[in-house]
C-alpha cells in the first residue's frame, strides 16, 4: 500500500515537474493509439455497415470471424506483424519495424475488428422497418446509411472507446513491433514493463497511474460528446 | 465529432519521426538495458557518429537468433558458448570481448541446502539438487539461463521435479519469484544490486571462475539478410571497445550502487579467462 502511495506522489512529481521523458512517452502513447483508432474507424465503420446491411452466402461465417477478431490476442498480432515487417519479411523493404508506424499498424489490426464488430451490432439494432421507411420516404441509399449511422451514434461512440481502450492499454504487440526504444517507441505500457523489470516499482506505478488518468480523460471527452449531443 | 477529429489529428502530427531508416539495430540482452548502461552509452555513440541506434533488448537467445536472421546489425550479448557456435557457423563475425561482471548464487537465509560459502558453484548446485531445495531458473535461453544449464551439466544433474521452477521471465521478475518462494537462484550481480532493497535473499556463493559473466560484441555477417547495415554495426562494435567508452564502463553504476557494475576488458580474449 505504501508503495502505491509513493507511486502516486512520484506520478504527480513527474508530471508537475515537466519531466520531458514522461511527457514524451505519454504523448507518444496517445498519438499512436489515437492514430490507430482513427484508422480503425476508417476501416471498421464502412466494413461493419456493409456487413450489417447486406445479405450474402457465408455471412454468418464472416460475422463470426469479425467477432473472433474482437478478441485477437495482442501478442499474436505482435508476432505476425513482426514477422511481416522483418527485413526478410513480406514488407521488409519498408523498414518499418521498431518504429511508431509499426506500432500503429499492429494496433490497427487489434482495434479494427473491435470497431467493425461493434459498428455491425450498432447498425443492426436499428429496426429494419426504420430503414424501409427511410427508403419509402425517398431517401437515397447514401442518405439512408448516413441516417442510420447518426441513429447508431451512441453505440458507435462506445465502439470508439472500446477500440481506443484496447490499443492504448495493450503491451504485447507494442513491445514486439516497437522494441520499446527510448525516445522513439517507448509508450506508457512498455515503459511500465521496463521499469518493473528494473525494479523501479514506484516509477512503474507512476506510469500506470498516468495511463489510467489519460484513459479516463479521453473517455470523459468521448462520453461528453456521446451524452452531451443527446441531451 | 469534428472537434474530436481535429484534436486527434493534431496529436498525430506531434509524433516525431514516423520511420527513420538506416539506423543501427543493436540486438542485446536485458541486463545491459535494465542496468541503465545503454542509456549512457547509446547517446554517446549517437552524438559521436550521427547515427541512430535502435536497441532491441531481449534475452541472449533471442538476440542472437534475430541477429542470425539479419534482423539486427550488431549484437552485445553474454553467452560465450552459444556465441562461439554462431561465429563458427559464419552467422556472426569479429567477436570481441567488451566487459564482464559476475553471477552469484543467492538463496534463503536459513540455507536448507547448506551451500553458504562453498567455493565451487557446481558443488553448490549439486547440493541443491540432492536436497531437492527449491530453485528458480530463468528458463528462457537467456545468457543467465545458458550459464545455469552449463553448470547443471557439469554437476551431472538433470534439473527436473517440483523443486525446479522455471519462470520464463526476465531476471527482475525471476528474483521476485525466488524471493517469494524462498528459493535459490542464479543472478547477475548488476540486477541483484538493483533489486537488493526488495529481496531478502543473501549471496551464498560467489567469485568462482565459472560464474564470470562475459559480454562480447559481434558484427553480423551481411550475408544473413538483404538489409544488414554492416558499416553501422561495425561502428557500434568499435565504439564499445574505444578507450573512452571503456572508461565510462569502468565507473558505471558506482554512484548508484556503491560499486561499478562492469569491468571493461577490451583487448582480452577467452584464453585470459580460462
Amino acid at each position: 500500500m505504501e508503495l502505491i502511495g509513493q507511486g502516486l506522489v512520484q506520478a504527480l512529481r513527474l508530471l508537475l515537474s515537466g519531466d520531458a521523458e514522461v511527457w514524451q512517452v505519454t504523448w507518444l502513447s496517445l498519438g499512436i493509439s489515437a492514430t490507430a483508432t482513427l484508422l480503425s474507424l476508417a476501416v471498421g465503420i464502412p466494413l461493419g455497415t456493409l456487413v450489417a446491411l447486406t445479405r450474402f452466402p457465408g455471412r454468418g461465417f464472416v460475422v463470426s470471424l469479425i467477432n473472433t477478431g474482437m478478441g485477437l490476442p495482442p501478442v499474436v498480432v505482435g508476432l505476425f506483424v513482426t514477422i511481416v515487417l522483418w527485413r526478410n519479411g513480406l514488407l521488409g523493404m519498408l523498414e518499418l519495424l521498431y518504429t511508431p508506424s509499426a506500432m500503429i499498424l499492429a494496433q490497427l489490426v487489434i482495434a479494427a475488428p473491435v470497431i467493425t464488430g461493434l459498428t455491425l451490432a450498432a447498425i443492426q439494432q436499428v429496426p429494419e422497418k426504420f430503414r424501409l421507411q427511410l427508403l419509402a420516404l425517398g431517401a437515397s441509399r447514401a442518405q439512408m446509411v448516413w441516417t442510420l449511422l447518426k441513429e447508431a451514434r451512441l453505440p458507435m461512440l462506445a465502439a470508439v472507446m472500446a477500440g481506443f481502450g484496447a490499443v492504448i492499454s495493450e503491451v504485447g504487440a507494442s513491445l514486439m513491433v516497437g522494441g520499446n526504444i527510448k525516445g522513439s517507441t517507448r509508450v506508457l505500457t512498455t515503459a511500465t514493463v521496463l521499469e518493473t523489470s528494473k525494479g523501479n516499482f514506484d516509477a512503474a506505478i507512476a506510469l500506470s497511474l498516468i495511463l489510467l488518468v489519460l484513459m479516463f480523460l479521453v473517455n470523459w471527452g468521448l462520453t461528453w460528446i456521446q451524452q452531451g449531443r443527446r441531451a | 465529432m469534428r472537434l474530436l477529429l481535429t484534436v486527434l489529428a493534431l496529436i498525430g502530427c506531434a509524433i516525431p519521426s514516423w520511420a527513420q531508416s538506416s539506423a543501427v539495430i543493436l540486438s542485446t540482452t536485458t541486463s545491459t538495458q535494465d542496468s541503465g548502461l545503454l542509456d549512457v552509452l547509446v547517446p554517446m555513440f549517437e552524438k559521436k557518429t550521427g547515427m541512430t541506434v535502435k536497441t532491441i533488448s531481449v534475452g541472449t537467445g533471442q538476440a542472437l537468433a534475430l541477429a542470425a536472421r539479419g534482423e539486427a546489425d550488431v549484437a552485445l550479448v553474454h553467452a560465450p558458448s552459444v556465441e562461439r557456435k554462431y561465429v563458427e557457423e559464419g552467422k556472426m563475425q569479429n567477436r570481441r570481448l567488451v566487459m564482464y561482471n559476475d553471477f552469484v548464487i543467492i538463496g534463503p537465509e536459513d540455507d536448507p541446502a547448506k551451500i553458504k560459502g562453498m567455493p565451487k558453484a557446481v558443488d553448490a548446485l549439486k547440493r541443491i539438487a540432492e536436497t531437492q531445495s527449491r530453485f528458480v531458473s530463468r528458463g528462457d535461453k537467456s545468457g543467465t539461463h545458458v550459464l545455469e544449464l552449463g553448470l547443471w551439466k557439469q554437476a551431472g544433474v538433470e534439473p527436473r521435479g517440483a523443486w525446479y521452477i522455471e519462470s520464463g521471465q526476465g531476471m527482475g521478475q525471476t528474483l521476485g519469484i525466488a524471493n517469494d518462494r524462498r528459493a535459490y537462484t542464479i543472478t547477475d550481480r548488476a540486477t541483484f544490486l538493483a533489486f537488493q532493497k526488495r529481496i531478502s535473499l543473501p549471496i551464498l556463493v560467489e567469485k568462482d571462475k565459472p560464474l564470470l559473466n562475459i559480454y562480447s560484441v559481434m558484427e553480423i555477417n551481411p550475408a544473413n539478410g538483404p538489409r544488414v547495415n554492416a558499416a553501422g554495426g561495425k561502428a557500434f562494435a568499435d565504439f564499445m571497445l574505444a578507450p573512452e567508452t571503456q572508461a565510462v564502463i569502468r565507473t558505471f553504476g558506482a554512484d548508484k550502487f556503491g560499486q561499478a557494475l562492469f569491468v571493461p576488458i577490451a583487448g582480452k580474449t577467452d584464453a585470459d579467462f580460462q
